[in-house]
């Protein structure tokens, strides 16, 4: 628990100290503010006359793409969840193993993410269609095929699959600093195994649920690639369509538009939702 | 003291193959305000775990009202803990903590908040119900702590070490505050403490132990002025042991001389131990005294002096209120009530010499703060 109530002072810090900031500072400016200058500068700017314009926004709210937006918002939502139902039995079962059992599973847990996210995303490629490996194997016993690959549930899936880890390593670490004795408190106050979950473990693994939610959905809602190879022209996500902006269409100015009204949608949606979490904000991530 | 409320037969509890508790058999009267004594490792927390339902004993039984209650989950208990580290909810506010029992046994709102009222009003905390936990001192914590256990009126209240992590004067105030609640509301208390005067100080009955066995069992009068051997001697108060030898009864011979004493009922010529509190010793001209000895060293401790005097090679601690130089010789003289012969024990030898005077009696009246697991 962070307190609270005794705020140091400010203090000015040391010369020495202040230069030792100066890269990340220096870092920041060139490769985070300066960069997102030029997508304001792009989303605000006319193509052929480099004026002033509100056009790029405008189309941004017209034809296909608010629907898109939409289901990139959607989608996210729902693999945040799906990962959240998953994740969460598995975070707790790995807390409550030995120190060493526990590394173990950290381990196994942290491993695809040590492998090429293209490279993941098209092995499910070679998993889900239609001649793949999943419908080969039901084939043997006369089943199928199953079409696995180009809908919803298949871009779902990728989602799941790519960001589940984001979700169990702060759930992990927050069910883990939960104090046993806690539990022994509310056994003693008369809780079932149920009723030490849901008031006690539960609501102390919030900021976790809240971290886990926001690393699985920020990086959903803005993904590219896995629609391209899961999915179906019905199942486009948002971060294809900028993509596309950028390598295809060369409409740089729109393209910039589309990521600039992106990053407004998630503020809105992280703000909502670390709103929900009320202002106990230990552990948890703020953006 | 009225009936049996709990009772420990032959209770054995194994970890990894080593013994913490030896046979324990013990019982709890209702309304009774017991503590368990003893140093870290002796067997006591692990004792009140078991009551609790913490912990399942490896041999031996656990009756609550005549009925065996071994496997009987711990949230199935009319017992409540007041945890060591207070272990209250950082999600929850203080009235939220004290209500938590409350609400979980799904009683009307109007009654939850008519009791957590009262409880506040019993550990003093009126005011606070909306403040959050970690904006609480130790002792409001340990407040909290002990009204959130109260609020569901159990029969029993498992306290253990409780007040460890408060200071001296706060320990105090806390320690006249139990014992008021105690009497207040007539709950049973099973206090667990190596605090050996906070047991004094607060109990009905004291149960020492070590070595995860009963040493004894008793009214903390009892305890201080009959041990029963040389541990309990050592570990409740401060005690000179020495060896003698029972001649008959009444009679005991030590340092070449035959005191008369109040004991009786051992074997002629039995060899004993012989207790003998500082504070009981009176200091009088070398002439006139049973023996005679040197001072070797003066510690001021603002109720009394502690001096340390030589008999023979066997040095002796003396409290008393009148200044006596180093080096000075002194006289004693012994009463036959001042004089406590105990059997021998497997712990004779071991305590009551203060011939490592400083490093020994810092340790004893410090005692170790490390927690017992």
């Amino acid at each position: 628990m962070m307190k609270k109530n005794n705020p140091t002072p400010r203090r000015h810090l040391p010369v020495g100290q202040a230069l030792l900031t100066a890269p990340y500072i220096l870092w920041m400016l060139i490769f985070i503010l300066v960069p997102l200058g030029v997508v304001v500068f792009y989303a605000l700017t006319d193509a052929n006359t480099g004026l002033f314009t509100l056009d790029n926004l405008g189309k941004v709210f017209t034809g296909s793409f608010p629907a898109i937006f939409g289901r990139s918002l959607w989608y996210s939502l729902l693999a945040s969840l799906i990962c959240l139902v998953i994740g969460y039995p598995v975070a707790y079962f790995i807390a409550r193993q030995k120190p060493s059992v526990q590394r173990t599973l950290y381990m196994l847990v942290m491993l695809p993410m040590c492998m090429s996210f293209l490279l993941r995303t098209l092995a499910w490629v070679g998993l889900l269609r239609d001649t793949g490996i999943i419908n080969g194997f039901l084939g043997l016993f006369g089943l199928g095929p199953f079409n696995l690959i180009r809908n919803t549930g298949a871009v779902i899936l990728g989602m799941v699959y790519n960001y589940l880890p984001y979700m169990i390593l702060p759930l992990y670490s927050v069910i883990m600093k939960i104090d046993p004795l806690l539990i022994e408190a509310a056994e003693d106050l008369g809780c079932s195994n149920r009723k030490v979950f849901t008031k006690v473990i539960l609501p102390l693994s919030m900021p976790g649920v809240i971290s886990g939610i926001t690393m699985v959905f920020v990086p959903a809602v803005s993904t590219f690639y896995i629609s391209q190879k899961l999915g179906s022209t019905g199942t486009t996500m948002i971060g294809d369509v900028i993509e596309s902006q950028f390598k295809m269409a060369h409409n740089f100015n729109l393209g910039a538009a589309l990521s600039l009204v992106l990053m407004v949608l998630i503020f809105v949606c992280v703000g909502v939702m670390n709103h929900f979490a009320g202002d106990d904000k230990d552990g948890g991530v703020v953006i | 003291m009225s009936k049996e409320l709990i009772r420990l037969r032959n209770l054995v509890m194994e970890f990894d193959g080593e013994r913490i508790l030896d046979d324990i058999n013990l019982y709890f009267n209702d309304h009774e305000f017991l503590t368990l004594l003893g140093p870290s490792g002796c067997g006591k927390t692990t004792t009140l775990r078991i009551i609790g339902g913490f912990l399942t004993p490896t041999a031996g039984d656990v009756l609550f009202d005549g009925a065996r209650i071994n496997d009987v989950p711990p949230y199935k208990r009319q017992i409540n803990t007041v945890f060591q580290r207070y272990a209250l909810f950082p999600h929850l506010d203080v009235y939220e903590n004290i209500a938590f029992g409350l609400r979980i046994s799904k009683l009307p709102k109007d009654e939850i908040d008519r009791r957590v009222m009262e409880m506040l009003e019993v550990v003093s905390l009126k005011g606070y119900e909306n403040r959050k936990i970690t904006s609480l001192s130790g002792g409001q914590q340990q407040r909290v702590a002990i009204a959130r256990a109260l609020v569901n009126r159990p029969k029993v209240l498992l306290l253990d070490e409780p007040l460890g992590a408060l200071d001296l004067r706060l320990r105090k105030d806390m320690q006249n505050e139990l014992k008021r609640i105690q009497q207040a509301m007539g709950i049973t208390f099973i206090y667990v403490t190596h605090d050996q005067e906070e047991a004094l100080a607060m109990s009905d009955t004291i149960v020492v132990m070590d070595k995860g066995r009963i040493q004894q069992i008793g009214t903390p009068e009892d305890i201080y002025n009959e041990p029963k051997n040389a541990f309990v001697a050592d570990f409740i108060g401060e005690s000179n042991i020495l060896d003698g030898i029972m001649l008959e009864d009444f009679r005991v011979k030590f340092f070449g001389r035959v005191f008369t004493c109040v004991d009786k009922g051992f074997k002629t010529n039995e060899p004993v131990d012989v207790v003998i509190r500082p504070e009981d010793i009176d200091i009088v001209a070398p002439e006139q005294g049973h023996l005679t000895g040197t001072v070797t060293s003066v510690t001021f401790k603002g109720l009394n002096y502690d001096i340390i005097v030589d008999f023979k090679g066997f040095k002796w601690l003396i409290q008393t209120t009148d200044f006596h130089p180093v080096d000075a010789t002194i006289g004693i003289r012994l009463n036959p009530e001042d004089i406590h012969v105990m059997k021998k024990s497997e712990y004779s030898g071991m305590f009551g010499d203060y011939s490592s005077y400083s490093a020994e009696y810092d340790e004893l009246t410090e005692d170790a703060d490390d927690e017992e697991e």
